[in-house]
């Protein structure tokens, strides 16, 4: 029984996919507890996306559309989704992970006296759920203890919902962010980028320390071109300032499980693998032998990269006929 | 200016974490212990503020006992007192640990509370925001810059798709990621001072805080391993491979 309130994520103007992953574990959980999913779609200038979130079972889509929303502020936005929670009758709100929802879904939880799970992995049963601990190193049974419950769920482990057909209805709802005056939005610098968003991409390539430097970094453009792919980096080149701290793959950055992972000239410290080793098919190319990235890599290369990269877009090139 | 901080214990984030074969818990044997690194990052920005604008910084933590030898370490890093609430680690979730520092918060009433954006061990990332909301105070979460002015924190935050500004009226709750600063290093002497600076020990019951938990860990185990991969002699062997095997191309 119960209602689980989907929170839809947007960007740019646009739904963000990861909001379908959402959607399956709000589906899976339904299965275990007889229950069924809303969707609420909150922000400014949203209302025309919500045809997008009608076809997948939900058994409606709550739309705040305010001007107030055009700018995410923690305190007024956990106001806002706890209300619209509590309007639709919701006994749980569930989001995919991303630096939105998990900066969100916390407040929402204190918000609604519910007990809060981060990084679900899976349903074990209306109040039990995996959720990975330690970078991953532990897998941990977490029971909720309260009625209510919030989710920000890991979307590499749900897959994204595909449409049912049918049509929930759409229902605009009069929530609004009321500004306290206690935060104001001041700026963002968005990293522009021609390549596929690395949280979604089949193909990722990403690259470590052994790099060098941004012009070292560059030799993974050819390939990532190629291979029509994501770029990804690890901390130290995001610190090193040779990548943008969007591309950070790992257990403080992002987690994702593309087809293919290539990973050239990086150690694989856990925290790295805690955030791809979820990946289908992983490469790893380096030049020490003993590099940890080796124990979870398929194929593993033991080259200097500077060499193998440009070699391994000349063999792919080859064979895709380019 | 006042600044409360945390000063979390962890297992040393690089060490090799294994699942007991009963799965109540981790081996902890031979493990070694340290501060929390995004605490280590809230502590060096409280200290820097506080060199730069007055005050005092004081470090919190929960735990028992055996966690003073880390919040010590906050001590010597500079800040002024500290305050420890006795409780088991594996008796808490992130909720009770939030109700906890509300209390510290108000009883303190510092002009900012800086948090680690997550612990490495639990990773929820979760404890500033529920502070946030429960104090209905703002919050400003995963910060990689704060700038003290005009009464507000203006703060640069790590977010998907790049990077944000905003800004927070004081008193308010702000989560430290690590490219925020480079925590220093304890000198000896500042080591030595370090263990005479007042460390108030305090308990839930004493705070008024229930302890009943919300989510409750009941079982650990090893996540699934992946299969040994195999090591290839050259560059056409790779592509082969991902062409033929993998049919990753
Ligand atoms: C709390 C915490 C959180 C963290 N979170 C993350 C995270 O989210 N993501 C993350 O990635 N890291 C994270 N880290 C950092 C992590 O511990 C490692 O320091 C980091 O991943 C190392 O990056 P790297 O592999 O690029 O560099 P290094 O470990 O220095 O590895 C460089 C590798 O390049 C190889 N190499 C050098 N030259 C060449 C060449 N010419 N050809 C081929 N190979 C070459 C070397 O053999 C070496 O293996 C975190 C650390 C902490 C403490």
């Amino acid at each position: 029984m119960g209602t689980t309130l989907v929170i839809a994520e947007t960007f740019g103007g646009k739904l963000r996919k990861s909001t379908f992953n959402a959607v399956t574990f709000a589906k899976a959980l339904a299965a275990k507890t007889g229950g069924d999913f809303a969707i609420g779609l909150l922000g400014s200038g949203v209302a025309g996306l919500a045809g997008e979130l009608t076809g997948y079972g939900a058994k409606a889509v709550y739309v705040a559309d305010n001007a107030g929303f055009a700018n995410y502020l923690g305190g007024p936005w956990a106001k806002a989704v706890a209300a619209l929670a509590d309007q639709a009758g919701a006994t749980s709100v569930a989001a995919t992970s991303s630096t939105f929802t998990r900066d969100l879904l916390p407040r929402v939880a204190a918000r609604m006296g519910a007990g809060m799970v981060s990084e679900v992995l899976s349903v074990v049963d209306g109040t039990k759920f995996l959720r990975p601990m330690w970078a991953g190193n532990v897998v941990a049974t977490v029971e909720v203890k309260t009625p209510k419950a919030v989710f920000c769920v890991r979307g590499t482990e749900f897959d994204a919902a595909q449409a049912t057909g049918g049509a929930s209805p759409v229902q605009a709802v009069a929530v609004a962010p009321e500004d306290n005056g206690k935060q104001r939005y001041v700026k963002f610098e968005a990293v522009v980028s021609s390549r596929p968003d690395l949280a979604e991409a089949a193909v990722v390539v990403a690259g470590g320390r052994g790099l060098k430097d941004k012009a070292g970094f560059a030799i993974l453009d050819p390939l990532a071109d190629l291979l029509k792919a994501a770029i990804g980096g690890t901390r130290a080149v995001v610190d090193a300032g040779i990548a943008p701290n969007d591309l950070q793959i790992g257990q403080t950055g992002k987690v994702i499980a593309p087809q293919l992972y290539i990973g050239v000239a990086l150690s694989g410290a856990i925290q790295h693998i805690a955030g791809m080793k979820a990946s289908k098919t992983i490469v790893a190319i380096n030049k020490d032998p003993e590099a940890p990235i080796f124990s979870v890599a398929d194929y593993g290369l033991v080259a200097d990269a500077f060499k193998a990269v440009p070699e391994l877009v000349e063999e792919i090139r080859k064979i895709k006929g380019v | 200016m006042k600044i409360l901080v945390t000063a979390k214990r962890v297992t040393d984030p690089d060490a090799k974490i294994r699942v007991k074969p009963d799965g109540t818990g981790i081996e902890t044997a031979g493990l070694e212990y340290k501060l929390n690194p995004f605490c280590e990052n809230a502590i060096e920005a409280a200290v820097s503020m506080v060199e730069k604008h007055g005050g005092e910084a004081i470090a919190v933590t929960i735990g028992t006992a055996d966690v003073e030898q880390n919040l010590r370490t906050a001590l010597a890093m500079g800040c002024e007192r500290a305050i420890r609430v006795e409780i088991a680690d594996d008796q808490l979730d992130s909720d009770l640990t939030a109700r906890i520092l509300v209390k510290l918060f108000e009883t303190e009433k510092p002009d900012l509370f800086l948090l680690g954006k997550q612990a490495v061990d639990g990773d929820s990332n979760q404890v500033a925001q529920l502070v946030a909301e429960m104090l209905d105070l703002p919050q400003a979460c995963f910060a990689s810059g704060i700038v003290i002015e005009n009464g507000e924190a203006v703060v640069t935050r790590e977010i998907d798709g790049g990077i944000e500004t905003i800004a927070v009226k004081l008193p308010a709750v702000v989560s430290a990621d690590l490219r925020l600063n480079t925590p220093r290093l304890p000198t000896l002497p500042n080591v030595l001072k370090a263990k005479r600076k007042p460390l108030q020990v305090l308990t839930p019951a004493a705070l008024g805080v229930d302890t009943a938990l919300k989510v409750a860990t009941v079982a650990y185990e090893a996540p699934p391993q992946r299969k040994g991969g195999i090591k290839v002699k050259t560059v056409q062997e790779l592509v082969e491979k991902l062409q033929n095997e993998a049919k990753a191309l």
